[in-house]
């Protein structure tokens, strides 16, 4: 069976002030579809880095991303976006609103340039994130764990196949933040996606299906794992 | 997904429509200057066109005397009898009651059919009533409804004819100006085989047609200088589009990253961007041209009247919509919107995904761009300098001009960046050292609005100095020319004989004035006779003279010439000029002979009696003492009958030019305010979208200790401060302008120079207008700011990360 997400061998630089920086050093992973997967590490390790190079919102310099079998890498600019707005759901560190749109509007923007927008979907969606009675409101007016909330339903509307979350919990405190990924857990478990979420939490960490660990561009064991 | 892209990025404006309406309002106020402008030049040019074929005159040769005298009947009829197709015409100035008229009577049977109006040759016109007395007048609406002589016979509506002036049968038109002899005679284009060329079958000169008019290459200058301010202000107002189109883009930027990031192609992004200036841009062009046709339509009249003081050129003084005229309008803005874009556009195309959401960016420019930027304006400098000191037409000037400008406007910023630094050196409190460091970090925010101000305060400068040089000089000038007392014009020379009879023992002198409309080196010009009085030795305002100069000419050796003659055929003193084919003369002395289009000579006047024994002494100008005017000058009307109109005293006449002067540049003056206006307008823009973007700045200083109030006080002297420097730095600027304006510009345009005067009253005016703007320009955002609730401030440390 093929792999949902394929990562193989990627290597990717950035320019530093005296020398490039390696950040990730032949980096291999999978991820199936219904598994959930967190990424854990310390700053500077490549989770973000990673986490972007699978979305596609950038090109590794060595080795691969496949996404059910096509190699992202490949792929022309508009190709990619095709491959993101289609397949992928991604829950931003700083959400990612668009200011000047509602809730409403928000949650159903990817599932309508996906061309597969469904009403009663995301209603359903907006009314399990709690968000009904602020479906009208505009971004700013909400608090952080709200905004997160709008984020999960829009990159959840579109029922991508693969969710990829950059510590979504990063700017909430502990009990929103537990809240919110039980939303996050229970809504993948319902569409059958595969979800990679970066974390700095162990204790979130470790409630998703698999635990990787990042130390200085390649995968290690979690610490306390011996 | 493009639909989806646009909606997206429109939703934005909904959100900030006092953005979207300074987006809009900066290009309808640059589209409206420019096309109000453009509006006015294009009906001045139809007009001039109009005129122009009048009678054929862009179709038809004429033959008309090398001295422009009547032609006699007799040399008419002898060409007639020989076969040649010509045709009499009758021109002349009906002048009555305080108004005038132009007169062209025509000959319907023999006259070519290029020289019929449509109203003639459409057969509607019952030409009985035509050609027998009292005849009939075909002119324009325009005419018939504004001042017109009196005693005229029946009047026709004719829009075809041009303003100021009527067609009629040359009977009509001999009996109403008192002339029997024809002006001129109209040559038809097709004449019977085997006749010799009519050159050589005449003495009389054939003329031939002229496609352009002479008034039309005469009011070139002037419509060249309207179309340079309607560019300036075009310029300054792309200067609100691209702070507002560049403001609305960063805003954006974090949007347009989740856009690309949610899986919209970056081309579609750049199509809905595209898509939404145009929209943007079409809707602003069409307020714009409301606008436009409104200031065009205000402004009319007063260039129609400078365009008759100055030119004698006529307008109609109304406009018509042209729809050629809306959509260069419309292409303009366009283009003018894609101009202001392409900046942003080309950030947006090279925008990477993946870097930190940045507000502040825009504000932001790197030292390296601003030493780009001066760099570029000290080559801007130099090429003005070339340009001034190399070129020698009209196009070199106004070349110069834009370099000059457009240097400034790119050195500002990094001159100001190096005053701040320089003050900041002084500072001797932490408070004074944090506000010359954010202003200096609010220059690249704030510098396409301060390099707008400066643009509209050094032409404010600039064209201010001119028109006061222009006016000082004009004054005296005017003082010179009109030295005599009273001026008087009689009916016939029986009448001017008993006239002089009359004034005896009244006036101390009684000066002939005579003159002669004839070509002088393949130009139209003027040639007068002059009395040998001291009025003139004393007074006559000459440039250059020999120094026996009035002796020459009044002795019949010599000519004075007006300026704009000297320098159009480079003839210095001493240089021979032919007056008449028989007549070459030395140029004495050189006079200035402001807002004279043409050339004019002098000659002693007995001189031109020998030379044009038939012009009559009909006018005169008197000396008498100064107290004893206002008497003699009633003594002329209620005891010598002369009508009101004929009698003028000096200061009458004074008045009359100096409103037409003033109208003259009343224009220049409104297109100077709605510039500064515009410039104004461009700083509230930048500092209301500053404003939005530097809470983040001022939250820190406020939670250390400052209060609101005293953090809107400080934003609205950092305003006033800047708006006084950049005006420290417009003056010198501003009269460099005046300068290229008074010995490039003018010399080019109108063929005289004139002495440049200072007038530092009006320049303290125009700080204080510039403090007003700068003022008013913070007004608002410092009152927001006062006001912003502490919440509004905490949510800056809530939002760090």
């Amino acid at each position: 069976m093929t792999a949902l997400l394929e990562i193989d061998e990627i290597t990717k630089r950035f320019t530093g002030e005296d020398s490039p920086v390696e950040v990730l050093r032949g980096l291999s992973l999978t991820l199936e579809s219904g598994q959930s997967l967190a990424l854990t590490g310390e700053s500077g390790s490549g989770k973000s880095t990673l986490m972007h190079l699978a979305a596609g919102l950038d090109t590794p310099d060595g080795g691969h991303v496949r996404i059910a079998g096509q190699d992202i890498g490949t792929l022309d600019d508009s190709a990619r976006a095709k491959v993101r707005r289609d397949r992928i759901g991604l829950v931003f560190q700083q959400f990612n609103l668009i200011p000047s749109l509602t809730v409403t509007q928000n949650i159903a923007f990817q599932a309508r340039l996906a061309g597969r927008h469904d009403v009663d979907h995301a209603a359903d969606l907006t009314r399990r994130l709690g968000l009904w009675d602020l479906r009208h409101r505009y971004p700013e007016t909400l608090s952080g764990g709200q905004q997160q909330r709008v984020a999960i339903a829009r990159a959840l509307a579109g029922r991508p196949d693969l969710i990829l979350a950059d510590e979504p919990t990063g700017n909430l405190d502990e009990a929103t933040g537990d809240a919110v990924l039980d939303l996050l857990l229970d809504l993948v478990g319902d569409t059958g996606a595969a979800l990679m979420m970066v974390t700095h939490s162990s204790r979130l960490a470790a409630r998703l299906d698999r635990r990787l660990h990042l130390s200085r561009g390649l995968l290690a064991a979690p610490p306390g794992t011996g | 997904m493009l639909w989806l892209a646009l909606s997206t990025l429109l939703s934005y404006w909904r959100r900030h429509p006092g953005q979207l309406l300074t987006l809009l309002a900066g290009l309808a106020l640059a589209t409206a200057l420019w096309s109000g402008v453009q509006a006015i030049n294009a009906e001045a040019r139809a007009s001039y066109d109009r005129a122009a074929a009048t009678l054929g005159q862009d179709q038809l040769s004429r033959l008309e005397r090398p001295d422009g005298r009547p032609v006699p009947m007799a040399d008419y009829i002898a060409l007639r009898r020989a076969g040649y197709m010509v045709s009499p015409v009758i021109s002349g100035e009906l002048r009555r009651d305080g108004a005038r008229l132009r007169l062209l009577g025509i000959d319907v049977l023999t006259a070519p059919p290029q020289a019929e109006t449509p109203a003639i040759a459409g057969g509607d016109l019952d030409l009985v009533e035509f050609f027998t007395a009292p005849g009939l007048l075909l002119m324009s609406a325009q005419t018939a409804n504004g001042p017109l002589p009196g005693d005229l016979p029946p009047i026709r509506l004719s829009e075809d004819v041009p303003p100021a002036a009527a067609i009629t049968d040359i009977s009509t038109a001999a009996r109403l100006l008192g002339q029997t002899d024809v002006s001129y005679l109209l040559v038809a284009t097709e004449q019977p085989a085997g006749l010799p060329p009519l050159a050589n079958a005449t003495d009389l000169a054939l003329t031939v047609p002229q496609n352009a008019g002479d008034v039309s290459r005469l009011t070139d200058s002037f419509h060249l200088n309207l179309t340079a301010f309607g560019l300036l202000a075009f310029a300054v107002g792309l200067f609100i589009v691209h702070a507002a189109i560049g403001l609305a883009f960063e805003q954006r930027r974090a949007t347009v990253r989740t856009l690309r990031a949610l899986g919209l192609p970056l081309r579609t992004v750049l199509a809905a961007f595209s898509l939404e200036i145009a929209g943007l841009a079409l809707i602003s062009g069409l307020m714009g041209l409301v606008l436009g046709y409104a200031i065009a339509a205000a402004l009319m009249p007063g260039v129609a009247g400078t365009l008759r003081g100055l030119y004698g050129a006529e307008l109609t003084g109304s406009l018509r919509f042209d729809p050629l005229w809306a959509a260069f309008g419309l292409a303009m803005t366009l283009a003018g919107a894609a101009l202001a874009s392409v900046q942003a556009m080309m950030r947006m195309a090279r925008l990477p995904m993946l870097a930190p959401a940045n507000p502040r960016a825009w504000a932001q420019a790197s030292a390296r761009a601003m030493r780009t930027q001066a760099v570029a304006a000290l080559a801007l400098f130099g090429a003005a300098v070339l340009f001034a000191t190399l070129g020698s037409s009209l196009l070199t000037g106004f070349a110069t001009l834009a370099a000059l400008l457009l240097g400034a406007a790119l050195a500002l910023p990094a001159v100001l960046g190096v005053i701040l630094r320089l003050a900041s050196r002084h500072a001797n409190s932490a408070f004074g050292e944090w506000l010359f460091a954010d202003t200096r970090q609010q220059l690249p925010g704030l510098s396409l609005a301060l390099m707008a101000l400066l643009l509209a305060l050094a032409t404010n400068i600039g064209v201010s100095t001119m028109v006061g040089s222009f006016r000082a000089t004009f004054i005296g000038f005017l003082d010179q020319r009109l030295a005599s007392e009273l001026y008087v014009t009689t009916q016939s020379t029986d009448e001017a004989g008993r006239l002089i009879a009359f004034l005896a023992d009244r006036a101390d002198a009684t000066l002939p004035i005579v003159s002669i409309d004839t070509p002088l080196a393949g130009a139209p010009a003027e040639v007068f006779g002059m009395a040998d009085h001291a009025t003139y030795r004393d007074h006559w305002p000459l440039l250059q003279a020999l120094p026996d100069a009035w002796d020459r000419v009044h002795s019949g050796q010599s000519v004075l010439i007006n300026e704009q003659l000297a320098r159009r055929e480079a003839l210095a003193l001493g240089a021979p000029l032919t007056v008449t084919p028989g007549l070459t003369l030395p140029v004495a002395g050189i006079y200035s002979d402001y807002g004279n289009p043409s050339g004019q000579a002098i000659i002693g006047i007995d001189l031109f009696q020998r030379t044009f024994p038939d012009v009559p002494v009909t006018r005169f100008a008197l000396r008498v003492t100064p107290d004893d005017a206002a008497a003699l000058a009633s003594a002329l009307r209620d005891d010598f009958g002369l009508p009101a109109d004929r009698v003028l005293n000096q200061t009458q006449i004074k008045r009359f030019s100096l409103d037409i002067f003033e109208q003259t540049f009343r224009i220049t003056g409104a297109l100077n305010i709605l510039t500064l206006g515009v410039a104004g307008f461009a700083l509230l823009t930048s500092l209301l979208t500053l404003a939005a973007m530097r809470l983040p700045q001022l939250a820190p200083v406020w939670a250390i200790g400052l209060t609101r109030a005293r953090l809107a006080r400080v934003e609205l002297w950092r305003s006033l401060i800047l708006a006084a420097l950049t005006f420290l730095l417009a003056l010198p600027v501003g009269l460099m302008l005046a300068w290229v304006l008074l010995a490039i510009v003018n010399v080019e345009a109108f063929g005289w120079r004139l002495p440049m005067q200072i007038f530092p009253g009006d320049w303290l005016t125009l700080l204080a207008l510039a403090l007003i703007a700068g003022t008013l320009a913070a007004a608002l955002p410092a009152l927001r700011l006062a006001r912003t609730p502490p919440a509004i401030l905490l949510k800056v440390f809530a939002h760090e990360r």
